[in-house]
């Protein structure tokens, strides 16, 4: 289902209810009454920011953990991922199909603050039976932003 | 030292160049332009097209292939024609695929019109019908629209400019530059002035997929006695995002695909092959993706033409392909003094209204082939450009 309220605010959350309303074809009332009942909804979690963390801060270094568990019973993988997401430094927690369970992403300022956190936090977690550490080295592409250069326009200025 | 005056063909120093390109090479020589000039989609062609088209060279499918095209093509062309207007083209003897919808155009013209002929030519339009008109010796004659009637055509105009020497009537919608879309109630009447008379048809319709009304596109050809004296031409570029692939096809009645066939085997043997492969896959697999692109379209136009009509460039809302064409009447200049200023003072660059014909006179063509974000940018920058004026 194409949304335009939501596809817009993805793509820029701070664009103006009015500049909203014409780019969706409604009334500003109906764009503010929409927004409100998602928020209400929980459909919008928040308003966020994407930032080349590379050029804000040198010392940052973010990480993907695959984290293979033993489901508890009754909990499911629900309970490791609580426990696991009530960390600060864990930005994101996705329970996986495939070869491992749980996605775990990591931030820090140095690759030994997040190694040790693993080390210390996560594998020693009950039912965490083994982590494997991937630190990112280089991101091009985030929630639909180019990371490196803006794709560029071959198209000639002016065609008939 | 040759008098190349003398060796140049009568009929081609007879065409005017085109009106945009004086423009272009006074674009491309600034700086920091933001263009809002060009008549392609701004999405690459969707990947799977792509990968198809890797794939057939990486097969070494790079021969000739049949004059009117790979057999399997025309197919998916006839049924996907067959879906979208309810006619059905037999793909052997009345499809040919071209090298974009402009070879179709061209050959559909030369099949038709001997010196003498008169053309009738719906304007504001796209830029290459006239000159080819002109090289056939034929006589192209304008049939303007107006912007009281959403820059479709009307049967008195239309009535106007037929005469007995009217071969053919070329039909440019939905249109290239105003956005115009003709419902089924605009058709039926044209239908209903050329029902009865010799005249031909040339439905030029390579916007179709781009239309923006809640009520579904109807093709001319869907009306009773008119698929039998049209020449629907339609193809890759727009819909697909596939502009520099050259796919395009036209799709009429036997007897005339017949002898053009004849003109498009010397002039062109038969269009890319690569590309024929590709355009398969796009039919196959790229609804979605035209789904997605219209969606994007959408988005901007309903802003677009929202700000345009608050910065007092009144337009009407159009309905199809990717362009408004807004009146700059209001501010006292003729379309190019609009245009040049707006690109030498503040660096945005449109196409005046009147290079598609000179009933677009007090208009200028903006694309919307472009992020939102671009646009919005060069919007602020018209609006300081029309504080100054």
């Amino acid at each position: 289902m194409f949304e335009p309220v939501i596809n817009l605010l993805k793509r820029n959350a701070r664009m103006s209810v009015k500049d909203l309303a014409a780019a969706a074809g409604m009334t500003e009332a109906a764009v503010e009454a929409r927004i409100a009942e998602y928020e209400k909804e929980g459909v919008i979690k928040g308003y966020t920011l994407v930032t080349n963390d590379d050029l804000l801060d040198k010392d940052f270094v973010t990480a993907f953990i695959e984290v293979k568990v033993t489901p508890k019973a009754d909990f499911g993988f629900d309970d490791l991922a609580r426990t696991i997401m009530m960390y600060d430094e864990v930005d994101s927690v996705t329970l996986m199909s495939g070869s491992f369970d749980l996605a775990v992403t990591l931030s820090g300022t140095n690759y030994k603050e997040i190694a040790l956190f693993v080390a210390q936090r996560l594998s020693t977690i009950d039912g965490v039976i083994s982590t494997s550490t991937h630190f990112v080295l280089k991101k091009y592409k985030q929630n639909n932003f180019f990371m490196q250069n803006d794709a560029e326009d071959e198209r000639s200025m002016i065609s008939p | 030292m040759i008098d190349y005056d003398k060796v140049l063909s009568e009929k081609c120093k007879e065409i005017k160049p085109s009106g945009i390109r004086r423009f272009f090479d006074i674009a491309a020589q600034r700086e920091n332009v933001i263009s809002l000039g060009v008549g392609e989609p701004d999405f690459q062609t969707p990947w799977c097209v792509r990968k198809t088209a890797i794939t057939a060279l990486e097969k070494g499918r790079t021969k000739y292939t049949a004059n009117a095209g790979l057999a399997e093509l025309r197919s998916t062309i006839s049924d996907y024609v067959k879906r979208k207007t309810g006619v059905k083209y037999d793909p052997d003897h009345e499809i040919i695929i071209t090298v974009g919808g402009s070879e179709g155009i061209d050959i559909g013209i030369r099949t038709l019109i001997d010196p003498g002929d008169e053309v009738l030519i719906v304007e504001p339009c796209f830029v290459c019908y006239a000159p080819l008109v002109t090289l056939m010796g034929g006589v192209p004659v304008s049939v303007e629209t107006r912007e009281e009637d959403e820059f479709r055509l009307t049967p008195e105009a239309l009535k106007a400019k037929i005469t007995d020497k009217t071969k053919l009537l070329i039909l440019p919608f939905p249109n290239n530059p105003t956005g115009a879309v003709m419902d089924r109630e605009s058709l039926e009447r044209i239908a209903e002035v050329i029902r009865g008379t010799d005249i031909i048809i040339m439905s030029d319709e390579i916007y179709s997929e781009l239309t923006y009304s809640d009520e579904p596109y109807t093709s001319i050809i869907r009306l009773e006695g008119m698929a039998e004296r049209t020449l629907y031409v339609n193809g890759f570029s727009k819909a697909y995002s596939m502009t520099g692939w050259r796919m395009g096809y036209i799709c009429g009645p036997e007897p005339i695909m017949k002898q053009m066939l004849k003109i498009h085997q010397y002039e062109i043997m038969c269009s890319p092959t690569v590309s024929q492969y590709a355009a398969i896959e796009a039919i196959k697999s790229c609804d979605k993706d035209i789904s997605r692109m219209v969606n994007e379209y959408n988005i901007r136009r309903r802003w677009l033409v929202g700000a345009l009509n608050d910065l007092g460039l009144t337009c009407f809302e159009p309905k199809g392909a990717f362009y408004v064409f807004p009146s700059i009447k209001s501010t006292g200049l003729s379309s190019e003094e609009f245009c040049e200023r707006l690109l030498f003072e503040h660096n945005v660059a449109v196409v005046p209204g009147n290079a598609f014909g000179e009933c677009g006179e007090g208009y200028i063509r903006i694309s919307y082939a472009y992020s939102l974000k671009h646009i919005m940018e060069a919007v602020k920058r018209i609006e300081e450009f029309l504080k100054t004026l």
